[in-house]
């Protein structure tokens, strides 16, 4: 425990002593912008920003001037006027003209960031407590992207990587120079999509879907985080999209179909105990660690614990039931959407048989399949 | 001999109970006031040391102190606390002793309701502080309690609903008793154009809380009847929207931050005027412009909301509207330099602060333009750049006007001077503590850092500690504030019944301290 400690601080010193070379990447503006829009918002602000500050250094040089100048122990006596209906009128009319010079372009780039017609794609994102859903309307593609930055450089136990926290599993794939629509929205709060690097940040509302869209300028990879609080792992739930040539993305796309077909024939196979354990153990450690803990003690109070609970060591198919449907009005989430059939028979027997838990049964995919009524493909069915 | 003159002298026709039942039971504006403003002053240090615990764990990246849902609780009960705890009612208190002294009223209108609206005060302040030790701790789902994550919580979210509840019932109770003090029980003479400028923006801010509170009320009910009782105002499943709450919120909560601001405008416009030995400029322009600011602010709310995607002649609309703010809140700044241009100026704390607030004040009001634009306000939503952006109107604002007005008016509530050389080194410490916190907090949003969050990535680093630095520089020097009240409260040079030398209006024809029973007969005012 002690040693645990010691590691953990001197983690945080040697964070220190690295802090003035490696992370010298700080900028005191926007980011660098990844697309025509993105550039459009850049300049703009910066033209506010300059409007601004001409009218801040005039103002208050003026103010500073008067402090100055006059000021009772330089002998200064007051002057008695108290109104100028000429210069009233001229500094309320001349504030809104200078206003109606910064509402013209701001008005079109408005317009601009908010016609979403024409894309040549669509992507629909789905947030959810704590992670992001991607389905790609076109191509069929579908996937849950999850951050991958280890505990043990959250809790300052591991040296930190240079993509510290905005790091995904999954990044979006997209071609350059496509007109990409997003249409967004919520599993079970809201969150907010948010890419710095195109200038996009919408809102992911339970129930509804709001678009968004972004056409990528150059090849690379773009970070950015989730822009609403969103529950505890707010600050966990990264976006990372990487800008591909047109062949590099449909090679892309053949493999992610590749791996979807390989996870619906799992659907029908038969596993062992200790084969639906180990794989249990990631799927666990990927959805059901954040809140259940690794330890699967839960949070008194907040999200209980796992280890001796009445559901985990109770009836099967009762368990099976919460993890499928969530439990409604609280963090429970409805993973049957989210998980292949052979995911959730896996992190259910991962959690009858992890820690205190020696129940010893298990769950086959065939079962699961079963308790929903039927084949159900694997990705995820959108919120209608 | 300070002693032998403090000793009461003040209490000679008064009867009322001493020791702790003297302050239970008292209708007297000036007791009222008084409580109001050290239970502001208790409110600041609690919510600011949440403040200081979130600084401090985001002094490096990694999660060091805190865990992200206590993380959360701190941000979100820093808020409430602030907003309805520290800056609300020290504005209240304000009130209660300036508004009769500055209109010639023996008490408020309803001194028996008045009693009450304080007193609730504190009750909420227990549960809200408290639901920190109940299971599954306190609020965390943000000041702004938007659902559906509202409704994911325990008990202490029902607990806030009803300290809402109870806060919003005390500001509603004091605007009433504020309005009708104000429009009825001025001294003969004392025509509306003519009342100080601080009572006339407690005129509008009372309005503006008797328009705005019940909408909150009304929000936060249908929160609490969709936990408990089943309806679904708030969740697409069962028909409803969560959108719609953060509209309510909003038309509550945009007038809201202009009942935050308002009353400093006023304490500002009188001390301006003071140290300038100057009357103040465009008296009636700056009436205006403060109906203005009242009135526009109910028609710009889903500023608040550009991110959450609105129709492209909503988001129009409002970006035009909040632009507009921009012009009467221009001319207030212009009138403020007017007066003090050719002034014969001196800089005692309450006009270092005063001068600080035009100022600093003005920065939170350009980034607030900036945030204005939509398109850009898409960027920065939910970034470190609007952290920075309310703290510099609610730090360097409302807060530092409080300080000017506690400054100004300590000697007539006292009757002793407070230390000169503390009260500058509570100003310098405090203007440079808040420029460290908040200023770099511009960049850390620009560069795209959101708000809310316990951990960061690397490039965030460098501009996180010199904030958490400067947060420490600025919650340590308050503490050199409460040595200048507990020693002007104990002693001190006698203060004069003018005390400063440019000061007009009724509050300084009476004596230092103020009488405990002030303008029993009504004075003419010419």
């Amino acid at each position: 425990m002690k040693h645990k400690v010691l590691q953990k601080w001197g983690a945080v010193l040697a964070g220190l002593a690295i802090s003035s070379s490696s992370w010298a990447e700080y900028a005191y503006n926007l980011q660098a912008p990844a697309s025509k829009l993105a550039g459009d918002v850049y300049h703009l602000h910066n033209l506010i920003l300059l409007v601004c500050l001409g009218i801040f250094v005039v103002v208050f040089g003026a103010m500073f001037y008067s402090l100055f100048a006059h000021r009772k122990s330089r002998g200064h006596k007051a002057a008695n006027f108290h109104e100028n209906t000429t210069i009233e009128v001229v500094w309320t009319v001349v504030p809104f003209i200078i206003l109606m010079g910064m509402a013209y372009p701001a008005a079109k780039v408005v317009i601009d960031m908010k016609d979403t017609s024409n894309p040549d794609m669509t992507i629909k994102v789905t947030g959810y407590q704590w992670k992001w859903g991607y389905d790609y309307l076109q191509d069929g593609v579908s996937f849950y992207s999850v951050l991958t930055t280890p505990r043990d450089q959250i809790d300052n136990l591991a040296p930190k990587g240079d993509h510290y926290l905005l790091e995904v599993d999954k990044p979006v794939v997209v071609p350059v120079g496509k007109r990409v629509r997003l249409l967004i929205t919520a599993n079970d709060v809201i969150h907010s999509w948010w890419m710095p690097a195109f200038a996009v940040k919408q809102d992911a509302i339970p129930g509804f879907i709001r678009d968004s869209w972004f056409k990528a300028d150059q090849i690379g990879t773009y970070r950015g985080q989730c822009a609403e609080l969103c529950g505890k792992d707010h600050g966990f739930m990264p976006i990372v999209v990487k800008v591909v040539s047109e062949a590099d993305y449909r090679t892309w796309v053949a493999e992610q179909k590749g791996a979807a077909l390989t996870a619906v024939a799992d659907n029908g196979k038969t596993f062992t105990l200790d084969e639906m354990k180990t794989r249990g153990e990631k799927v666990y450690t990927a959805n059901c660690a954040a809140c259940h803990q690794a330890t699967g003690m839960g949070l008194p109070g907040a999200f209980p614990a796992l280890n001796g609970s009445k559901v985990a060591t109770g009836p099967i198919d009762a368990h099976i039931q919460v993890v499928l449907n969530g439990r409604p009005g609280t963090a429970m989430a409805a993973f049957g959407k989210q998980l292949s059939d052979a995911d959730i028979a896996a992190v259910v027997t991962y959690e009858r048989n992890a820690w205190n838990n020696k129940v010893g049964d298990m769950a086959q995919p065939s079962q699961i399949t079963a308790l929903k009524g039927g084949p159900v493909g694997t990705s995820p069915v959108a919120v209608h | 001999m300070s002693d032998a003159a403090h000793a009461h002298a003040h209490d000679d026709h008064s009867h009322h109970p001493t020791g702790l039942m003297r302050w239970v039971k008292t209708t007297n504006h000036k007791d009222i006031g008084t409580m109001y403003l050290m239970f502001a002053l208790i409110m600041l240090f609690s919510a600011g040391t949440m403040a200081l615990l979130i600084r401090a764990e985001l002094f490096q990246p990694g999660l060091q102190l805190t865990n992200p849902e206590f993380f959360n609780q701190l941000t979100t009960m820093h808020g409430l606390i602030m907003i309805f705890g520290a800056i609300m009612p020290a504005f209240t208190g304000f009130a209660n002793w300036q508004v009769p002294l500055m209109v010639g009223a023996p008490d408020m209108a309803f001194p028996r309701m008045n009693n009450w609206s304080f007193w609730i005060l504190p009750v909420a302040a227990i549960f809200l502080l408290g639901s920190f030790f109940l299971p599954g701790g306190a609020v965390a789902g943000g000041w702004t309690m938007y659902p559906p994550l509202f409704i994911q919580g325990g008990i202490s979210y029902d607990l806030t609903i009803l300290a809402v509840h109870i806060m919003g019932l005390s500001s509603i109770m004091g605007s009433i008793n504020i309005i009708t003090t104000i429009l009825n029980m001025r001294a003969p003479g004392l025509t509306l154009m003519k009342m100080p400028l601080f009572v006339w923006t407690w005129l509008i801010t009372a309005y503006l809380l008797i328009a705005t509170m019940p909408v909150l009320a009304g929000a936060v009910t249908m929160l609490l009847t969709d936990r408990n009782f089943g309806t679904h105002f708030f969740n697409a499943a069962g028909g409803g929207d969560p959108v719609m709450f953060q509209h309510i919120f909003w038309f509550f909560g945009h007038p809201e931050v202009y009942i935050l601001i308002l009353p400093a405008f006023g304490i500002v416009s009188q001390i301006i005027p003071t140290f300038a030995r100057k009357p103040l400029f465009g008296y009636a322009s700056m009436v205006y412009a403060t109906s203005s600011i009242a009135v526009l602010s109910f028609i710009v709310w889903a500023h608040h909301m550009f991110a959450v995607g609105m129709p492209v002649t909503g988001q129009l609309f409002f970006m035009f509207s909040t632009m507009l703010i921009a012009v009467p809140t221009g001319v207030k700044v212009f009138n403020w330099v007017a007066t003090m241009w050719k002034g014969s100026m001196t800089f005692e704390t309450p006009m270092l602060f005063a001068i600080a607030f035009v100022c600093l004040f003005t920065v939170g009001g350009f980034s607030g333009l900036v945030l204005a634009i939509a398109p850009v306000d898409i960027q920065l939503q939910d970034t470190y750049y609007v952290v920075a952006h309310f703290h510099y109107v609610l730090v360097s604002g409302a807060l530092f006007s409080i300080f000017a007005g506690v400054y100004y008016w300590l000697p007539k509530w006292t009757g002793h001077m407070y230390d000169e050389t503390l009260g500058k080194w509570h100003f310098w410490l405090s203007t440079i503590g808040m420029n460290i916190v908040f200023f770099p907090m511009h960049f850390l949003g620009l560069a795209g850092m959101p708000r809310r969050i316990p951990d960061y990535a690397l490039q965030f680093t460098e501009f996180n500690q010199i904030a958490t630095v400067g947060a420490f520089i600025f919650g340590f020097s308050q503490l050199i504030f409460v040595v200048v009240i507990m020693k002007a409260i104990k002693g001190g040079q006698k203060a004069t019944s003018q005390v400063w030398e440019g000061a007009e209006g009724l509050e300084w024809t009476v004596p230092s301290p103020a009488p405990y029973h002030t303008f029993v007969t009504a004075p003419l005012v010419r």
